[in-house]
């Protein structure tokens, strides 16, 4: 258990550094994008939750993993579906029309 | 036996691609060229991990998932396809999502788990549900001022600062506590109350001009909190995912509180409401020069080069696609034209080069403060639509105002400078704009919309050619 908490803490960081690297580069011009894009990979959480909500281990976990599931498909759903939509309307100028 | 080991093996490889591929997305993100394809593989690498934790062999009962899938999916439809100038209130929205999510899950790890929760364990859990229940109601709080449901005026009252940080300070001593006695049910529910009546302090004060340093601060949370349950349930994926979010969300609310030229500290403790009162007070009516759309298209069919600055009264104004046809009239007459972005311009990061994208105008000649800044002084005319505060030369002259020492967009350097305003009221932070009396400066008093509209009829012809 301790052991993998600190494997998990280096993961963290490793992430973590990777994250600040990758974001630093992302153009200001694509921040609302690339804050819809996180919130819905944030939402990988939905994992944990339909774990929780299969398991079936007390009518509380379950209740509560069905609530979260809900929470987190939603967002998985609704971000990717605004993220697309906006990069969809960034285009470059065209050549100028004769 | 074997092949629920190969099963578990096979969800930790789908697990490991959805890990890459949720890195190679964010660095697709690096560039509007790109980015489509970083929200595809986002989408790949999220479908393979639900697939792969489907397999679980935990999973007994498979009928409140189905259901609670659908449930999702049908709210998270509409959530996708609102408006554009609705998108802050929107991620507002999402991180409140994402922090249930999380704090749900934690709540229900805890009562699975205790007594027999190890120390370390326990903290981890406790900084969990914290940080997702006060982002929970953080982001419904900034979601309800966005949408103008609640006040967006900061509300402030004396010894607020005093009440928030003793409320925190509660939590955080309770934690402790519990990580002491991991056995006590009773108290969980207490450290989920007290952070969720902090979340709604800590916005009560902050205004709709501090919203986009909030809002990235409430996606770091978000993103932490998700990080803490992946320590909780030992999943790497959930881990670097929510450290994704967080770092993401840290340095926009870095990014924003150096637009702002203030300190985390002073947009959450320090409201800005507070300042206004001394700086608004004794202003005599100074002259201005005014001109008309007819006069405002005369210069600009002149220029050679144009720059407009928008801002969240551009947006207000529904005037974005009027803009677009005056980008049109006067590209078509040959005058360079582009956009001048100050980050905190907008309700979130990045809103108004949104904004203008959907207005269809090419996202290369939206350029941030940086880039345009050096391109003031040889530009003809600098054109503000709807920003104030961030056009201000105040912040760069004047040390005694609330500004001061604010990056702004230096279009006083500009050979004229014209300004679209109702009025001469002062702006969201109450202060005084010196540029409005400047001799380079006309005012164009109306509203953004119609002005725009007025000086694309008198560019495009009705009459003259």
């Amino acid at each position: 258990m301790q052991s993998d908490l600190i494997t998990s803490l280096y993961v963290f960081m490793l992430a973590a550094f990777i994250g600040f690297e990758v974001i630093r580069r992302v153009s200001p011009l694509l921040h609302t994008p690339l804050m819809s894009l996180t919130n819905a990979l944030d939402a990988i959480a939905v994992v944990g939750a339909i774990i929780l909500a299969g398991e079936h281990k007390s009518t509380l976990s379950t209740v509560l993993g069905t609530i979260a599931i809900v929470a987190a498909t939603s967002n998985v759903v609704g971000g990717f579906i605004i993220t697309d939509r906006m990069l969809k309307m960034f285009k470059a100028s065209r050549p100028q029309k004769p | 036996m074997t092949s629920v080991i190969v099963t578990d093996h096979v969800i930790e490889i789908t697990y490991l691609i959805a890990t890459v591929l949720f890195i190679l997305s964010l660095k697709w993100m690096s560039s509007p060229s790109t980015a489509r394809r970083g929200v595809f593989a986002a989408e790949i690498g999220m479908l393979l991990a639900v697939i792969g934790t489907l397999l679980h062999h935990g999973i007994v009962e498979y009928k409140w998932i189905a259901i609670a899938l659908v449930i999702g999916s049908i709210i998270g439809v509409p959530l996708g396809e609102v408006a554009m100038t609705a998108v802050p209130q929107r991620t507002a929205l999402s991180h409140a999502f994402g922090a249930c999510c999380v704090t749900l899950v934690g709540t229900a790890e805890f009562y699975l788990r205790t007594p027999n929760v190890p120390r370390l364990m326990m903290g981890v859990l406790a900084l969990e549900v914290i940080l997702g229940s006060l982002t929970f109601t953080g982001s419904l709080m900034a979601a309800g001022k966005l949408q103008e449901i609640l006040p967006q005026r900061p509300i402030t009252y004396k010894g607020a600062n005093i009440v928030n940080l003793s409320v925190l300070a509660i939590a955080v001593l309770l934690a402790g506590f519990l990580v002491a006695h991991p056995g006590n049910k009773a108290l969980f529910p207490v450290i989920i109350a007290v952070p969720l009546l902090f979340g709604v302090l800590m916005i009560i004060p902050i205004g709709g001009a501090d919203m986009p340093t909030v809002i990235s601060l409430l996606n770091s949370y978000a993103g932490l909190s998700a990080a803490a349950m992946g320590f909780v349930l030992d999943s790497k994926l959930l881990i670097v995912a929510g450290a994704l979010d967080g770092a993401s969300g840290l340095i926009l609310s870095i990014n924003m509180s150096k637009a702002m030229n203030r300190s985390f500290t002073n947009v959450l403790f320090g409201a800005f409401g507070q300042e206004q009162s001394s700086a608004a007070g004794a202003q005599e009516a100074r002259p201005v020069h005014s001109a008309t759309a007819e006069e405002a298209a005369a210069i600009l069919a002149a220029a050679n080069k144009v720059v407009i600055v928008p801002g969240y009264g551009m947006a207000v104004a529904q005037a974005q696609h009027k803009v677009r046809e005056l980008y049109d009239a006067l590209s078509k007459r040959g005058v360079d034209v582009k956009f001048g972005i100050h980050p905190v311009a907008g309700r979130m990061p990045g809103h108004m080069n949104v904004l203008l994208a959907e207005a269809d105008i090419p996202y290369d000649k939206l350029l941030d403060m940086d880039d345009v800044n050096s391109d003031f002084p040889q530009t003809d005319v600098a054109l503000v639509i709807g920003a104030n505060d961030v056009t201000n030369p105040a912040a760069r002259t004047d040390a005694s105002s609330p500004i001061f020492g604010m990056p702004i967009l230096d279009v006083d350097k500009a050979r004229t400078v014209m300004v679209i305003k109702r009025g001469m009221s002062p702006g969201f932070a109450g202060i005084d704009n010196p540029l409005y009396y400047l001799d380079n400066t006309l005012m164009l008093f109306g509203d953004a919309k119609a002005f725009v509209g007025a000086i694309v009829r008198e560019l495009t012809g009705a009459g003259h050619s």
